[in-house]
């Protein structure tokens, strides 16, 4: 599986890293980030472009994004 | 409804903070200028000595608010996380650029909302720069730019803005006579200290928790179709207007007064609000968020954007010791010049951190 690791990254730059390897790596792709923030917003740019997203918690603070 | 539910915070939040606008212009804060946190920074700057421009010295209540109501609020949340070195140099002078800019225009991008929503048309002129600046700066993000990784920091290095805008309020409480406080002009004009300090925690908390941003609603629609954020600006806006034509019509202190000549505390040359405001859309986007984004995120244990607001409060002194602050009579010589270089140092800050193996 594609995975990129945004994490440390801030706003708006998970999104366009998460957009760039949808294009490049293609589907399915997991994004590491580190903050609740770039997990909203990458939810709500994989569903607005109709993507299936899945996330999980990885603990302290540490989210796991699977868009499919 | 999904689509609509998901979008309420924001929307809410906008509400309350234009509506919280209205309410402490018409309890004394100068008019259109319920929230800004540009001038108030700059207010702040004088009120501690930096700047000696008698009519705009006053620690501001709503700015340690703001601070402190974001950090109860990412405390609560559990998303106090304190995280830094994320390129602080450039935030620093990135946030003096900002400065540059806002006063120029005489209001930093939630001023402007609220200029709009007094009727004060010079403000159409400062959102167009505003677009403008945003539009150049989604471009080096487009290109890679980046301020690369912040780390996780000692806890100390994320307290220590809350701890300022604690001592800042225990001061402006005290009011020793080493402070400044104007007696005149919009520093001299303020909502009482409680509940200018309640405005500012409470919509804190809110932009805190909804990630409440002028910048980035302008910035994710240009990047990402994605009206998220933007919603929260036309908020804003659309409470601010009726909220002046309430306070218009019952005869309070505030009004929609359309128009371009006599604004308070605003100038009426075009190319330069807009100029200044271009600066401003720029440089906002290479720091990731407007100057209320940044005081958040501050309060929020983000050192970088401590940071930031540093320099944003060193950029105000600068300004009002060198004359580079607009005033109603106009922009001054220096502070064309000083917009100039701003725009150059930014585009130049933005030009070498492009990443393009990212």
């Amino acid at each position: 599986m594609n995975q990129i690791d945004a994490r440390g990254y801030s706003c708006p730059e998970p999104v366009l890293m998460t957009k760039k390897a949808l294009k490049e790596l293609g589907k399915p792709l997991t994004v590491l980030v580190d903050s609740e923030t770039p997990l909203q917003n990458i939810t709500r740019f994989a569903r607005n472009s109709g993507h299936t997203v899945a996330s999980r918690s990885l603990g302290d603070e540490e989210y796991e994004i699977v868009i499919s | 409804m999904e689509k609509i539910k998901s979008h309420l915070g924001i929307i809410l939040t906008g509400l309350i903070v234009g509506a919280v606008s209205v309410v402490l212009v018409a309890f004394g804060n100068p008019l259109n200028m319920g929230f800004c946190i540009a001038c108030f920074l700059r207010d702040i700057a004088g009120g501690v000595g930096l700047h000696r421009a008698a009519a705009v010295q006053y620690i501001r209540p709503e700015i340690i608010g703001l601070v402190l109501g974001a950090l109860i609020m990412a405390l609560a949340g559990k998303e106090f996380k304190v995280r830094g070195g994320s390129s602080p140099m450039a935030r620093f002078v990135l946030g003096f650029c900002v400065m540059v800019g806002a006063l120029m225009f005489l209001g930093c991008p939630l001023r402007m909302v609220i200029r709009l929503g007094g009727g004060d048309g010079n403000a159409i002129l400062g959102l167009i720069g505003f677009i403008l600046g945003i539009f150049i700066g989604t471009l080096f993000l487009k290109k890679g730019f980046s301020l690369k990784k912040s780390q996780p920091q000692n806890r100390v290095e994320g307290t220590l803005m809350p701890a300022v805008a604690a001592a800042l309020l225990v001061l402006v409480a005290a009011a020793p006579a080493f402070l400044f406080f104007s007696q005149e002009g919009p520093g001299s004009m303020r909502a009482p200290l409680l509940l200018a300090l309640a405005g500012g925690l409470i919509v804190g908390a809110l932009a805190q928790r909804t990630r409440l941003c002028m910048v980035g609603g302008i910035r994710d629609v240009m990047l990402f179709r994605d009206w998220h954020l933007l919603m929260g600006f036309l908020a804003i806006f659309a409470a601010v207007l009726v909220g002046n034509l309430i306070v218009g019509a019952a005869g309070a202190r505030g009004g929609f007064t359309p128009g371009f000549a006599g604004q308070p505390v605003a100038h009426t040359d075009g190319l330069w609000n807009l100029l200044g405001m271009v600066l401003v859309g720029l440089a906002s986007v290479l720091l990731g968020g407007c100057p209320l984004r940044q005081l958040i995120l501050a309060g929020s244990g983000n050192s970088d954007s401590a940071v930031a607001v540093l320099g944003m409060v060193v950029g105000a002194a600068f300004c009002h010791n060198f004359g580079l602050a607009s005033s109603a009579e106009g922009p001054t010589g220096a502070g064309k010049i000083a917009v100039l270089i701003g725009l150059a140092v930014a585009a130049a800050i933005g030009g070498l951190n492009l990443n393009r193996k990212k």
